[in-house]
């Protein structure tokens, strides 16, 4: 057993909660989607939770952040209602987007959530103008954004680092890399020497990190968010993690090497952190942690279960209001 | 009034709205040295480089920087340089500036002004000339504008800025030093509606951008042999003047449509069908349209000629269409 600080017991846990709540989420998902209540599929990020948790907890509120098609967990991270994201996922007129955006689509503008992206690479972009937009209005907040190890063989990729770092924006870039590009691992298809290596190239403060950890990715995180915040120009965290599920509810992942995958199994972020907590004897209050998140869950899901649906008229509405449809 | 050409009105159109709202700046390839063509010469002296964005050759990021931009609460405007260059950021466009208001249900507004200088110049070639705006009109959630002379561009490009939706603004770049009267004050000229060229009652012409200036001449000699032609400069594409359009035809019976673009499938489909179904045992003639043909810009001057659709064929569109 090691002693540690209160303050270090409460971030723990606070990490482990954010974790609990974006695994529960995404698994009460998945069941309600293969029973029919959730329309169209999922990309969830059961395995990858310790990297949306560990860089949200270095972000405030008004930090803007972007996100990918597998976005769930950095909605949550960022601080978006458990209950408005169940209902958008069930096509709810109370969901975040009022039903018109689903899980691809999720966003959560009030809490600086500046929405997934259907897109791979297409959230890059918009980070960094984002920053450029908050430059010109004098704002201190940062913007981070998250993007697969997919997206950095897309053009954006390269055009969106050059640009903040051209411009020295204080973007925080976060390759959450899952080892897969949908059904392709990505090592069979990048040359080089990996993300890091692109934002080195570009003179970008990176460093690489086990996204598995999330202690270590809250700590690199913190780090550069600190530089960010003194006007250090741009950074980079290649966060290595694993996707332990198919790329959607139906890929069953055939492809997958599965050797590696039961080895990845026992390096489950959740897992790891539960072992650290309980050697740092804290496994009451995981225990009382596990309870309120399961609350929550229920009530999100109670919550989406119990919404209307929205009006029919409104797949016209918020289209444009010059010219919008007739 | 006073009499500016059109790169001048729409360099003092953007900075009379860059010193009215401090939220709105302008990003681009060479804007710090004015811009491709002149339209930003000296903004930067004035509002600095925060404000005047001189970008990296880097199409979809510069679009993107748009968006972001307008969803960190800023007005952006944003330079392609060329019409054809906006294809680099394609994706940008149709899947992420024109939906994000709509998928995030609400949540997004997205003020940006999208400037595409557009069309033929003398041996542009190819990928330097093309006319899509019928793509653009084509994708719910974008505002089209497409004006021609001075004033127009200078009142459009205000209310584009101040447009709450995303705006396709289509700039004429074959006449960018033609010149025309230019209110004193405040110009904004409203979305929507067209401009009346000349009323008349024998046939609707109806057009845009550059092509209005060439309608315009044919008009001018189709009046002077006798034929009192209505020329409508339609300026917004989406929404489109409906109205005018149809009331006009009403009145003349006859309509010509005349672009630049590709006549297939070019906004002159859009304008003939829509009145096939409203004018009903109202017209003399059927409608006519005239735009390129189905082929890519070419080179060569004889070639260019050939291709592109001329004073002379929009006259002798409108003889054939008012013969007995």
């Amino acid at each position: 057993m090691t002693a540690i600080g209160q303050n270090e017991r409460i971030r723990a846990l606070a990490l482990l909660r954010t974790m609990l709540r974006i695994r529960r989420f995404e698994e009460v998902a998945e069941i309600a989607q293969r029973a029919g209540e959730i329309p169209g599929t999922l990309h969830l990020s059961i395995g990858q939770e310790a990297v949306a948790a560990g860089v949200c907890s270095a972000l405030e509120r008004t930090d803007l952040i972007t996100s990918t098609h597998r976005g769930h967990g950095h909605s949550i991270a960022k601080g978006a209602s458990l209950v408005a994201m169940m209902a958008e996922l069930f096509g709810r007129a109370s969901g975040t987007c009022k039903g018109k955006g689903g899980s691809m689509h999720i966003a959560d503008f009030s809490v600086g959530m500046l929405g997934a992206n259907g897109v791979v690479g297409g959230g890059l972009g918009i980070a960094v103008g984002a920053a450029q937009g908050l430059r010109v209005r004098g704002s201190n907040a940062i913007t981070a954004c998250f993007f697969g190890d997919g997206a950095v063989n897309r053009g954006p990729f390269l055009e969106s680092l050059n640009w903040a770092a051209t411009f020295r924006l204080p973007v925080l870039f976060v390759c959450e890399d899952n080892g897969f590009a949908a059904f392709t691992e990505t090592a069979r298809v990048t040359a080089g020497a990996g993300p890091a290596a692109r934002a080195e190239a570009l003179d970008i403060q990176n460093v690489v990190v086990d996204g598995n950890d999330v202690i270590a990715v809250a700590d690199a995180a913190s780090a550069m968010v600190e530089r960010l915040r003194r006007k250090a120009g741009p950074a980079f965290i290649h966060a290595q993690t694993y996707r332990l599920r198919g790329h959607t509810i139906a890929d069953q992942g055939a492809y997958r090497d599965a050797e590696t995958h039961s080895r990845q199994e026992l390096r489950d972020p959740i897992l790891l952190m539960r072992q650290r907590l309980t050697d740092w004897n804290l496994s009451e209050d995981m225990q009382k942690l596990q309870l309120q998140v399961e609350d929550d869950i229920s009530a999100a899901l109670a919550g989406a279960r119990a919404a209307v649906f929205p009006a029919p008229e409104s797949a016209l509405a918020e289209v444009q209001d010059i010219g919008a449809p007739a | 009034m006073t009499t500016q050409t059109v790169l001048e009105a729409v360099r003092d159109g953007l900075a009379e709205e860059m010193r009215r709202d401090a939220t709105v700046w302008a990003v681009g390839e060479d804007l710090h040295v004015g811009g491709l063509y002149g339209q930003y010469r000296d903004l930067i002296s004035e509002f600095g480089p925060d404000r005047i964005v001189a970008s990296p050759i880097s199409e979809a990021m510069i679009v993107s920087a748009g968006l972001g931009g307008a969803l960190a609460g800023t007005r952006p405007v944003v330079e392609m340089r060329i019409a054809d260059f906006a294809l680099s950021a394609i994706d940008e466009l149709i899947n992420q500036i024109a939906k994000a208001r709509f998928m995030f249900g609400g949540q997004a507004r997205v003020p940006v002004v999208v400037r595409l200088p557009q069309g033929m110049v003398t041996g542009s070639a190819a990928q330097h000339s093309q006319s899509l705006e019928s793509w653009y009109v084509h994708v719910p959630g974008l505002v089209v504008l497409a004006p021609s002379t001075a004033a127009d561009c200078k009142g459009l490009l205000k209310s584009a800025i101040r447009c709450e939706d995303p705006v396709i603004f289509i700039e004429p770049r074959a006449i960018w030093q033609s010149t025309g009267e230019i209110p004193e004050c405040d110009h904004c000229v409203p979305i929507g509606e067209a401009r009346l060229v000349r009323e008349g009652g024998d046939v609707t012409v109806v057009t845009w951008s550059a092509m209005a200036s060439v309608a315009h001449k044919a008009m001018e000699a189709c009046v002077h042999s006798g034929t009192d032609v209505e020329l409508l400069d339609l300026r917004s594409l989406w929404p489109w003047d409906t109205g005018a359009v149809l009331a006009s035809v009403r009145k003349t019976g006859r309509l010509l449509v005349v672009h630049e673009a590709v006549q297939v499938c070019g906004l002159g489909a859009e304008i003939v069908a829509t009145v096939a179904e409203n004018v009903d045992g109202e017209l003399r003639r059927p409608p006519r349209r005239l735009g390129a043909p189905r082929a890519p810009v070419p080179f060569s001057p004889p070639l260019e000629t050939a291709y592109r659709v001329t004073q002379q064929n929009i006259e002798q569109a409108i003889r054939e269409m008012v013969a007995a």
